[in-house]
């Protein structure tokens, strides 16, 4: 059985079961149980009509659920037993659900655990293995994310700013996380696939060919061990030419309707990178102008630093120790954009303090390790 | 049995070898360093005593209540003259001589010079869950 069959029609099925009356929290849970249950079952025993299955099965279990609810509370029975028998359309629902789960009023790790279970079909513990978290506490952060949205209408359309940023977020936790566990990255670039098929918005274009750019390298990124492979060190012929074909064709297509976006911009400056064959033969000066479009866009500091190491390429050492000065120092990896621009400029000894200061401020393992990896690495030759 | 293995970034006894820090080591003695290390760990989970580990960020703060209606105190940065926990590997073994005789190769990893660094390596059983004992 392919289990990408059954979590691509769990938006839907939420979709009928709430256009049958059901509230979005108790259809969320139903699904939820029917999908397990699936997985359990169809293996051994596929059924015939994989959905008419799910819709079946996850509306027994909703009807159960407001059963003992109803005798619980002593109250009557609210909903028809026999469902009405409209379908509708699975494709607004789809797109509903990415709006509601990505809902403002969220905090982001609570949108991110709800989409990944309500829009992406995954189960409560491959959420929380993904997380790290124990299975209870997942199940919990998505039971408030739903309370917290009660009663919000599943027919308006949401913000798709919100969407857009938890999806990137989604992505970014499988594209830093650990592979061995549930690809993260991979369900991101699904679900953006998706919903850029639902939505016609070059913003949405321009998140999707972002992650199809950067996950064309995932494979490069990391060596032996775990080691962090920085982006002039990785291997250009393990990139995946077909995911960077399509990124760009999608990247190209949006900017041609001159609406530009963050995301664009975004794209646009992985796109350079991957139609690189060396660091040395990347179109830095390019690369510098999208990030002051992206400047203009954001305003974010982040942003202004990863321009200072563009800078830095395009104008050389010195001109990017200019941008950089007006970094705030406080912005994370400040410290080890120092280090290689002070490197390229002569001063060693500079550059491996500020490496051994990164390493102490570095916020994962493989950052930490690298950055000490890079200390020695300048002291080494400090002493050569 | 459980145990807990705590890394310490100071603290501690006083080192056995005062050696230099990672980042005046070459970095083949990095990468022989690391390597130790995930061995150890891969090690482990072959053989069924792996349970955890994490690696924690030097920066922080000690916290408090202060009252009601008061923020909690903080006290942090960490001072420069106190114990500070790096991290800790937790292990289930079968006995304290075997998550002594594990600590130990730990704290053999290699260093500069391609020499053990020898540190403290501070283990402490778990108490457990269920009472012992036969009623």
């Amino acid at each position: 059985m392919d289990a990408s069959l059954v979590r691509e029609l769990v938006p839907s099925v939420i979709g009928v079961l709430v256009r049958r009356g059901a509230d979005f929290a108790s259809a969320e849970d139903a699904v939820q149980e029917a999908l397990i249950r699936a997985l359990e079952t169809w293996p051994d025993d596929p059924p015939r009509d994989p959905k008419g299955w799910l819709v079946a099965a996850a509306w027994r279990r909703f009807l159960d659920a407001v059963r003992s609810e109803t005798s619980r509370r002593g109250r009557e029975l609210v909903v028809d037993a026999e469902p009405p028998s409209d379908p509708g359309p699975a494709a607004d629902d789809s797109l509903r659900l990415y709006f509601l789960c990505a809902h403002p009023a969220l905090p982001p790790a609570a949108a991110v655990a709800l989409t990944l279970r309500a829009v992406g079909g995954l189960t409560t513990r491959q959420i929380a293995a993904a997380h790290l978290v124990p299975e209870a506490t997942m199940a919990q952060r998505i039971s408030r994310a739903k309370k917290r949205i009660a009663g919000e209408p599943f027919d308006r359309p949401g913000d798709l700013g919100t969407v857009l940023r938890v999806l990137y977020l989604v992505f970014n936790e499988g594209y830093g996380g650990d592979p061995d566990h549930t690809d993260l990255a991979g369900e991101a670039v699904r679900l953006v696939r998706q919903l850029a098929a639902l939505t016609d918005d070059p913003e949405v274009a321009g998140l999707l060919a972002l992650v199809l750019l950067h996950h064309a390298r995932r494979v490069s990124r990391t060596g032996p061990g775990g080691r962090l492979v920085p982006l002039a060190d990785q291997d250009r012929s393990r990139w995946e030419t077909g995911l960077i074909a399509e990124g760009v064709a999608i990247l190209q297509a949006a900017l041609a309707r001159d609406r530009l976006g963050e995301y664009q911009a975004q794209a646009a400056i992985a796109a350079l990178h991957a139609d690189a064959p060396s660091t040395a033969e990347t179109d830095w000066v390019q690369i510098v102008e999208w990030y002051d479009e992206l400047l203009r866009l954001t305003e974010s500091p982040v942003v202004r630093l990863n321009r200072a190491v563009a800078v830095g390429e395009a104008d050389g050492p010195a001109a990017g120790l200019a941008a950089l000065a007006a970094v705030d120092p406080d912005v994370p990896r400040h410290a080890a954009v120092a280090a290689h621009l002070h490197e390229r400029a002569g001063d060693l000894e500079r550059a491996a303090g500020l490496d051994a200061e990164a390493s102490r401020a570095a916020p994962s393992v493989p950052e930490r390790d690298h950055l000490t990896r890079e200390a020695a690495r300048v002291r080494h030759r400090l002493r050569a | 049995m459980k145990y807990l293995m705590l890394k310490h970034y100071r603290g501690g006894p006083a080192p056995a070898v005062d050696g230099a820090p990672m980042d005046r080591w070459t970095p083949d003695e990095v990468d022989a360093h690391m390597k130790y290390m995930q061995d150890f760990a891969d090690r482990l989970v072959e053989t069924g005593e792996f349970v955890d580990s994490q690696a924690l960020s030097a920066e922080g703060a000690f916290v408090r209540h202060d009252g009601p209606g008061r923020p909690p105190v903080t006290d942090g940065p960490f001072a420069e003259t106190k114990d500070l926990i790096a991290g800790w590997m937790i292990i289930d073994v079968e006995s304290w001589d075997r998550a002594v005789e594990l600590a130990g190769e730990l704290s053999a990893a290699p260093g500069a010079g391609g020499e053990p660094i020898h540190e403290w390596l501070e283990v402490r059983p778990f108490l457990t869950g269920v009472p012992g004992g036969t009623d």
